[in-house]
């Protein structure tokens, strides 16, 4: 079976746990909607809340991709499917990419709600120049974080504390993804006054360098980083 | 050559031609003088193990002995770091990649993904080799896992059924060497009972079999052979 094959059924089989199990249904989103309200609680003002739309949705998107790796690390740890993968010597860059791609669906699942939470509750507006920006900010952000969380959270999966320890690797690593996602997105959204749409795709190509840089990091290191 | 690779060196092991008109058949397992460490530590100090096709061995001995380690080397997962040895004819040394394609080690988990049905997980072990749908059916009849219970969400099943399902995967990855450390373990007396049925029918279909296990009474009566495993030694 070729990499891409195996790397297929792993995102299937991730995503059909998903549907059985409804988890991002029933827990992450609210969990990220709840995030985005106590946002809108904590700042208040309307104009200060349009305006810093952008970085609280992906503040909000960094926060539930930790709650989305720990559980994509969990079905496999329950009960010792990831230590059976790799026993089973199925290629670990197949299972990176296939468990990135289940999350990189879920995620991106999850960014377009919280975009029309962020319009419903803080008043954004999407414009059409900035539509395909917007769309492409999401994409190479999504492909980030999916890539940088697998990593990371395979890592983690071997430790102890695991819950802990996720969140103090991931967040450092997906700092630049924040920033670079952010002003993309008020560059689309026009949340900053007098900003125009072309200033966000020098953010997109710093998106798109760190996607790939984590994808091939990824493909090398998933193996030794699950192996014992 | 070193003093001990000379000393062993009439118990190295024959060449293989490979070819399809040999009569004498190969042993699935062939260790001579194996030695494997875990960190600094010789967790095998020198095994020395035949196993022929369609063999159920039991693996006895102490604590700490170097059971597990032994299933861990043939399925190639720990290296060799002296002496010689083939699973399936293939180089500890060299081909431990291939060989964990073709064996099955099944520890105390399952390996399961619970949140799926048992004819789902089967499915996608047997995907990972590229099994068909047929052969995914006859793992499935082969474990008697037919009827409703295919579609039963494995987090539901008794321990047994779920020990039958991970044996199910098995058998859909085509595994023709099984390395079973502590299968009893954590299962009622049906469980225990189930799990003997299954490995007394994949023995009468030829299946070889490794099994590390305390559980000798009850081990020791399905196995073929039983063979002693102390402080890192094994002779059989």
């Amino acid at each position: 079976m070729s990499t891409w094959r195996i790397a297929l059924l792993v995102a299937g089989k991730d995503l059909r746990v998903e549907r059985r199990s409804r988890v991002v249904t029933n827990q992450v989103v609210p969990f990220a909607a709840v995030t985005m309200v106590m946002f809108a609680f904590a700042l208040d003002a309307d104009a200060v809340l349009q305006r810093v739309a952008p970085g609280l949705v992906w503040l909000a998107t960094l926060f539930s991709l930790l709650v989305l790796v720990q559980r994509s690390y969990a079905i496999e740890t329950d009960d010792g499917a990831l230590d059976a993968l790799r026993v089973a010597g199925v290629d670990p860059a197949a299972l990176f990419w296939g468990k990135a791609l289940a999350l990189a669906v879920q995620l991106a699942v999850l960014e377009v709600i919280l975009i029309g939470t962020a319009v419903v509750l803080y008043g954004a507006e999407v414009r059409a120049e900035g539509l395909v920006l917007l769309v492409t900010t999401l994409v190479t952000a999504t492909c980030s974080l999916a890539v940088v969380g697998t990593l990371y959270g395979g890592l983690a999966a071997g430790f102890r504390g695991r819950e802990t320890l996720l969140p103090l690797l991931v967040l450092p690593v997906v700092a630049p993804v924040l920033i670079g996602a952010t002003r993309a997105v008020e560059a689309a959204l026009g949340t900053v006054p007098g900003a125009v749409v072309s200033e966000g795709w020098p953010w997109v190509g710093l998106l798109a360098v760190f996607a790939v840089a984590f994808g091939v990091g990824g493909t090398l290191a998933f193996g030794p980083l699950i192996d014992e | 050559m070193d003093r001990d690779t000379a000393e062993h060196s009439s118990e190295r092991l024959p060449e293989r031609t490979g070819g399809t008109d040999d009569p004498v058949v190969d042993p699935v397992v062939e260790l001579v003088e194996v030695v494997a460490v875990l960190g600094a530590f010789p967790a095998l100090a020198g095994a020395t193990l035949r196993v022929e096709p369609g063999e159920i061995v039991l693996l006895r001995g102490p604590n700490g002995a170097g059971k597990t380690t032994v299933l861990r080397v043939c399925a190639g997962l720990l290296p060799v770091v002296r002496g010689e040895g083939r699973v399936l004819g293939l180089d500890l040394t060299s081909d431990r990649d291939t060989i964990r394609t073709r064996v099955g080690l099944l520890g105390h988990a399952n390996g399961l993904y619970t949140d799926l049905t048992v004819s789902e997980n089967v499915r996608f072990w047997g995907a990972t080799v590229g099994a068909t749908a047929e052969e995914v059916v006859a793992a499935l009849d082969r474990l008697a896992l037919t009827g409703r219970l295919a579609d039963v969400p494995v987090r539901r099943l008794s321990a047994g059924q779920r020990r039958r399902t991970a044996l199910a995967c098995l058998v859909a990855r085509r595994a023709e060497l099984w390395l079973l450390d502590e299968p009893h373990a954590g299962l009622d007396a049906s469980g225990r009972d189930e799990l003997d049925a299954t490995l007394r029918q994949a023995a009468a279909s030829g299946a070889t079999v490794m099994v590390a296990s305390h559980e000798l009474e009850r081990t020791g009566a399905l196995a073929t052979r039983v063979v002693d495993v102390v402080a890192g030694q094994v002779r059989g």
